[in-house]
């Protein structure tokens, strides 16, 4: 039995088991690959996504568990539109491989929507569960700081 | 520069036209010209592999894997310097697996010279051997190498299509190329009038290259100067594709598991259970391993999970401290890897205190963020495979053997990679996919590794232990003796590239270990290459990584024997032996306010390594809150001579380091029946944004040969560490990871 999901926005139907973490049903199924899959086990956060705007790992989520609206990384801009928290990622040129920036800034957005103006001490605790292997944290701290600032002008 | 290097660059232009006078080894080879892989269509003009004009414009070739360390946008500003292109109204590609695409800089480091010493003769010898390179068809991204490798060549490539450029239009226009500029993509006219590269790029095709001299860095446009990433706004935006995200028509997904006693045989396996499961479609015997074929990733890993294997022992000790035990029996044979013994270090000079030191550093997974993962498209003659890869050649050639195909029967797409460190130099995941992909013909395949596949499954980072004895005498060292041991990852990977088994010296196992430019009139260092097969290869810094550590930490000890601070203790010693290396501790000193003094609670340390021809030193500082150890703060100062991109060099320094003390704090694989006892992130940690210290980074550009950028901020940081530990505590860390030892922040 299909199921229906609403993804950035839009109506899909999925014919997958209940138990396929949303995490794959959104790369392999709706090809969605902006979510990355880095551990499986909610170690690394690279699999982040907003359900009703909080964020979760979508690894851990089973399909049949979705309970409200799913936003992705290409939900929030695109290369022509960018969000201004990608736009920050871009002015601090925090990507490295980049591979786990995804979830970094899916993180760092709901943070954002939660408080406007996060400590260092609040960042560490929000983004804590998002691991980055080439180290890009320095630049990944400036970046949010930044945004926060943007936000607050628009 | 000398002669040699001169006709190594202008042959790579000119291909058969430029001069040939049995200069350099290899000449005839070098001078042979490498097929275009371009292959450019009708309308279409290839000036050289590394430029290609057609009517969409103008796109220009990376072919060096972009793993985080932004040599694609570093490599096209090296082109579009000379060739007056906008970077951002061009295209950067990675272009194919090709021989033209040789790494010339990766094996003039195999020459046995300290680095820091070298010469202009050894340095032109280094470019000649270089030519091997392309002999060998090495298209290898490693070893901090492509700027030292594209840095000429790539100028001259822009240069020479250029003065080609302007030569068509000059033809046309019948003026002298010498009244035509060029700017933006475009040749100017005398008369102001523009004519744009790409309608003047069939006319070009017809003219012989034109050779040039290249403009002064007081022209630079680019280089010298941070440009936006080419790779950032893909990569905010989920937009950019790494290998796991090719998406192919009627794709499949798979999921593998080999054996994790690694090398054994697989006896057999009961699949029974997996054969009824959701959206399996085909099950594999891949002879060593199994996989299962099916609609999706997690149901391809559910199934294949559930495959019950019978695995064949590993050929290697089957736990850690049998291991280990094995490589400590390295020191009873004679040295094979003695690189550097000066003055005389049988017997201490009289008056002088000797300190001996032994220390131990675990095996380290590569962990990169992405899994290993391959697509592949088989159809019986031939095989495309999509990957983001370190060595596109090798990868090819290992595809065809698997295949039973020709070489030029296979295609390789390169993506981003998801992290590299070496890993991705390595050639299974390719084959691995490339077998899957056969049972299934006519239908792309993907096939992505588990995170605990991925960690139980790596050419590990080898484990090592040295042993060291010193000696100081007023305030001084006057002798060292290292003796270390560890497997060699040269002649394991020889093996796996080639066939062949490796032998000899091992000049990587000892990188970091004989060619540190201290002043010590005794000073001998030699390695001992332990006979193991547990799988080992090239993690980021290689030898460096553990010898940084040895070295670094011992003249720590002799700093504290001989009653002196530890940063004034190095830069005595490293002054009058190489001003750059002396040059990043004053700069670090100057930074931290390095006063040798530390309130309470508060511990800093200080190392510093030459590695891929580039000296870093770094301070850390720990702080104790509570009982509970944290690293606040970082200072690193590099000299690499000319910096092309200096933020993106800062990237790399700090990042370099932030793995390093990852490893440092946390990193160690261990063995318990033959497997790797990690599995996944939770087993196997790294810095985390509230464990990773603020940072600040100095480039210098004082020294007078280009060095690497990728790896040498990694050695330093765990000497640096466990120095700033001793300081807070008193307690020395001679074995690695800190964790087992420290009361860490987690």
């Amino acid at each position: 039995m299909a199921t229906a999901l609403k993804i950035n926005g839009k109506q899909h139907q999925v014919d997958l088991p209940d138990d396929v973490p949303l995490l794959w049903v959104l790369r392999d199924e709706v090809g969605l690959t902006g979510t990355k899959f880095g551990c499986g086990v909610a170690a690394c956060g690279a699999c982040t996504v907003h359900i009703d705007g909080e964020a979760v790992r979508s690894c851990q989520v089973a399909l049949s568990d979705v309970w409200g609206d799913v936003t992705t990384i290409e939900g929030i801009g695109s290369p022509d539109s960018l969000a201004a928290i990608q736009q920050a990622w871009v002015d601090h040129q925090v990507a490295q491989c980049g591979y786990c920036q995804s979830g970094q800034i899916m993180q760092a957005a709901a943070l954002l929507a939660e408080n406007p103006s996060p400590t260092n001490a609040d960042i560490d605790d929000a983004m804590q569960g998002n691991l980055c292997r080439c180290g890009t944290y320095p630049r990944l701290r400036a970046a949010i700081h930044d945004a926060a600032g943007k936000l607050k002008e628009v | 520069m000398g002669k040699v290097g001169k006709i190594l660059r202008r042959t790579f232009l000119i291909g058969s036209a430029a001069i040939v006078g049995g200069v350099a080894f290899g000449a005839y080879y070098v001078t042979r010209p490498a097929a275009n892989p371009l292959q450019p269509g009708e309308g279409e003009a290839a000036l050289n592999p590394f430029v290609l004009i057609d009517q969409n414009g103008v796109t220009l070739f990376a072919p060096r894997a972009e793993m985080g360390q932004g040599v694609k946008t570093t490599w096209a500003a090296l082109i579009a310097e000379e060739l007056d292109v906008d970077l951002d109204q061009i295209t950067v590609l990675h272009g194919p697996a090709a021989a033209a695409y040789y790494n010339s800089a990766l094996v003039g480091e195999g020459l046995p010279n300290k680095g820091y010493d070298i010469s202009n003769f050894q340095h032109n010898l280094g470019e000649a051997l270089g030519v091997l390179g392309k002999v060998l068809s090495l298209q290898v991204t490693g070893g901090s190498t492509s700027m030292k490798d594209g840095f000429e060549r790539m100028r001259h490539a822009g240069a020479s299509a250029r003065e080609t450029l302007k030569r068509a239009a000059a033809d046309r226009l019948g003026v002298d190329p010498s009244d035509l500029q060029t700017a933006s993509g475009h040749v100017i006219a005398p008369n102001g009038d523009k004519i744009a590269y790409s309608d003047l790029a069939v006319e070009a095709a017809g003219l012989e290259p034109v050779d040039v001299h290249l403009r002064d860095p007081s022209e630079w446009r680019y280089l010298g100067r941070t440009q936006p990433r080419l790779d950032m706004t893909g990569k905010v935006t989920g937009t950019a594709e790494f290998g796991v995200d090719v998406r192919l028509p009627g794709m499949k997904f798979a999921s593998v598991r080999m054996n994790p006693k690694l090398g054994g045989v697989m006896n057999g396996f009961d699949d029974s259970a997996a054969q009824s499961m959701p959206g399996v479609e085909k099950i594999v015997d891949l002879g060593t391993g199994v996989a299962v074929i099916a609609n999706n990733t997690w149901l391809a890993n559910q199934a294949v999970e559930a495959i019950d294997v019978d695995w064949g022992d590993a050929p290697y000790p089957p736990e850690t401290d049998g291991i280990f035990a094995k490589i400590a029996e390295a020191f009873d044979d004679a040295p094979n890897s003695t690189m550097r013994d000066d003055g005389d270090v049988s017997m201490t000079p009289e008056g002088a205190t000797e300190i001996t030191a032994e220390y131990q550093v675990p095996y380290l997974a590569h962990a990169t963020m992405e899994p290993m993962n391959a697509t592949a498209v088989y159809t019986g003659n031939t095989v495309e495979l999509w990957c983001g890869n370190q060595a596109p050649t090798l990868i090819q050639f290992r595809v065809a053997n698997t295949a039973n195909l020709d070489t030029e029967a296979v295609q390789i797409h390169t993506t981003y990679l998801g992290g590299g460190f070496g890993r991705r130099g390595e050639l299974d995941f390719g084959e691995i996919a490339t077998k899957v992909a056969m049972a299934m013909p006519g239908t792309p395949v993907q096939t992505t590794w588990s995170r605990e596949e991925d960690m139980r499954h790596d050419y590990y980072r080898p484990g090592a232990i040295a042993r060291m004895r010193g000696a100081v005498q007023d305030g001084k060292a006057v002798l060292i003796d290292g003796k270390l041991a560890a497997q060699s990852c040269t002649q394991q990977a020889v093996e796996r590239y080639s066939g062949f088994p490796g032998g000899g010296p091992d000049k990587v196992l000892v990188e970091g270990f004989f060619n540190q430019p201290y002043a010590v009139p005794n000073y001998r260092m030699s390695g001992h290459i332990a006979d193991l097969a547990v799988p080992v290869g090239f993690w980021r810094s290689v030898g460096n990584s553990h010898n940084g550590f040895f070295h670094e930490t011992f003249m720590d000890e002799m700093a504290h024997a001989a009653g002196r601070d530890p940063l004034d203790f190095r830069l005595e010693l490293m002054k009058t032996e190489h001003a750059p290396s002396a040059g990043c501790l004053e700069a670090v000193k100057q930074m931290s306010g390095w006063t040798g003094k530390t309130p309470e609670g508060v511990g800093r340390g200080v190392a510093v390594t030459y590695s891929f021809g580039t000296p870093v030193a770094q301070v850390i500082e720990v702080v104790d809150e509570d009982g509970t150890i944290r690293i606040n703060k970082a200072w690193i100062a590099c000299d690499m001579g000319l910096a092309l991109d200096p933020d993106n060099v800062k990237a790399q320094m700090f990042g370099g380091m932030m793995y390093g003390l990852s490893a440092a704090c946390y990193g160690e694989i261990t063995f318990s029946d033959g497997e790797a006892e990690q599995f996944n992130f939770p087993d196997y940690d790294a810095l985390r944004m509230h464990t990773a210290p603020q940072v600040e980074v100095r480039v210098l550009e004082t020294n007078r040969h280009m060095g690497g950028a990728g790896e040498p901020g990694t050695p330093p940081s765990m000497p640096a560490l466990g120095n700033a530990l001793f300081d807070l505590t008193g307690e020395r860390a001679r074995s690695l990871p800190l964790i087992n030892q420290f009361n860490l922040l987690v």
